[in-house]
């Protein structure tokens, strides 16, 4: 007796919809889009600041636009989701061992999230909004 | 006096493949009685023995030990008698494993996993030769535990049918082996990790990997894949930086 195995092809633009695991770890990805926006909206500041005061002035002006601050928000809550999959996997990554245990991984995680607010604080501090 | 016990009558839809007849697959649907705290493979071992003997499964330890009756039931990678009746309302379908050929109905052909399961070489490569007079290799309770967890994979390979990029990337060598490389590079006495990194160190290995976090989910012996390859990422990282940033270093 021959074999015949049969191959199912996975669908290679339509996968992530087959499991709701599979639609939020793409919703994970998809906030990169907007971290990426946010990159290249800071380039572009810089590159405006290089052209003098009248240009930087010109740049401050288009934030305070309603499509910037819709765009702002949207790139926050992105940054936001992004920041807390990224703190939580991190138990998964840094795992420590003491003896024959492990430090529970909701210790590990939450000493990430208090050194992002320690920094967000610091950043925010030199900022001078404090 | 026992309770009796109570019985419910079952739908199955079952993914058949005969490779001497048929070019595509098909659903067939069953239905058949069962108890009510049976499990899907009690009711396909049932529909097998009243109804329809050709039905091809693997089964055969029926208490997730063994990791043979892996299936896709409701979508989901489950063992079949792991999957209580009781968890499903409706049509209970049941597909072979995902991302993997199918031999026949729900039998699929595990060679691509056997392959990639060799090439990781998952044995303790000694660290150093001793002779069998010098006695045994000894390990405390905390290095065992380094990598104890990872040691309790059943290779039933729902971790591969669970995951995309091996779905997407078929040369991806896939959660479950590159985990048992990850349990032989953490123990004490194996120094193979090298040889291991040549395989799991590159673009087929943990770098294919986009932590989707999907093996974790559906592992039986909750093994966690996930966190080994994320683990194995940072160490083949801190390698490139060792031999390629820091002047004289070697990995």
């Amino acid at each position: 007796m021959s074999r015949k195995p049969l191959v199912r092809e996975c669908p290679p633009t339509t996968w992530y919809f087959r499991q709701p695991r599979y639609l939020r770890y793409m919703s994970r990805e998809i906030t990169s889009i907007f971290i990426a926006a946010y990159c290249v909206l800071l380039v572009v500041g810089l590159q405006r600041l290089s052209q003098g005061p009248a240009a930087w002035e010109g740049f401050l002006l288009a934030l305070r636009g309603p499509d910037s601050i819709v765009f702002h928000l949207l790139a926050l809550t992105a940054a936001f989701y992004h920041a807390t999959t990224w703190f939580n996997a991190t138990q998964k990554a840094m795992p420590i061992q003491i003896g024959e245990g492990f430090v529970p991984g909701n210790i590990i995680s939450g000493a990430h999230y208090a050194a992002w607010a320690v920094l967000s604080v610091a950043i925010l501090f030199l900022a001078g909004v404090f | 006096m026992t309770t009796p016990l109570k019985e419910r009558l079952v739908q199955l839809e079952v993914l058949r493949y005969n490779p001497d007849t048929d070019t595509e697959a098909h659903f067939q649907r069953y239905e058949v009685v069962c108890q009510e705290e049976w499990v899907v493979l009690d009711a396909l071992n049932k529909v097998k023995a009243d109804i329809d003997p050709t039905l091809n499964y693997r089964w055969s330890c029926h208490m997730a030990v063994c990791g043979s009756c892996g299936m896709m039931i409701n979508g989901e990678p489950k063992l079949s008698c792991h999957a209580f009746l009781r968890s499903y309302e409706g049509v209970i379908r049941v597909e072979p494993l995902a991302h993997f050929p199918i031999e026949r109905d729900l039998v699929t052909a595990p060679d691509d996993f056997m392959e990639k399961l060799k090439r990781v070489k998952p044995y303790v490569i000694s660290k150093q030769k001793k002779p069998i007079e010098e006695g045994e290799h000894k390990q405390t309770p905390a290095q065992l535990m380094k990598f104890r967890q990872y040691s309790m994979c059943i290779n039933c390979m729902l971790c591969y049918a669970a995951c995309p990029e091996y779905g997407l990337e078929p040369e991806f060598i896939g959660p479950a082996a590159l985990t048992l490389a990850h349990r032989y590079n953490l123990d004490s006495r194996d120094g193979g990790r090298k040889e291991r990194q040549e395989v799991a160190a590159t673009l087929e290995g943990v770098w294919t990997c986009t932590f989707v976090g999907a093996c974790s989910e559906v592992c039986p012996a909750h093994v966690d894949p996930a966190s080994a390859l994320q683990q194995m990422k940072i160490t083949s990282s801190i390698d490139w930086i060792v031999e390629h940033l820091i002047p004289g270093g070697k990995s």
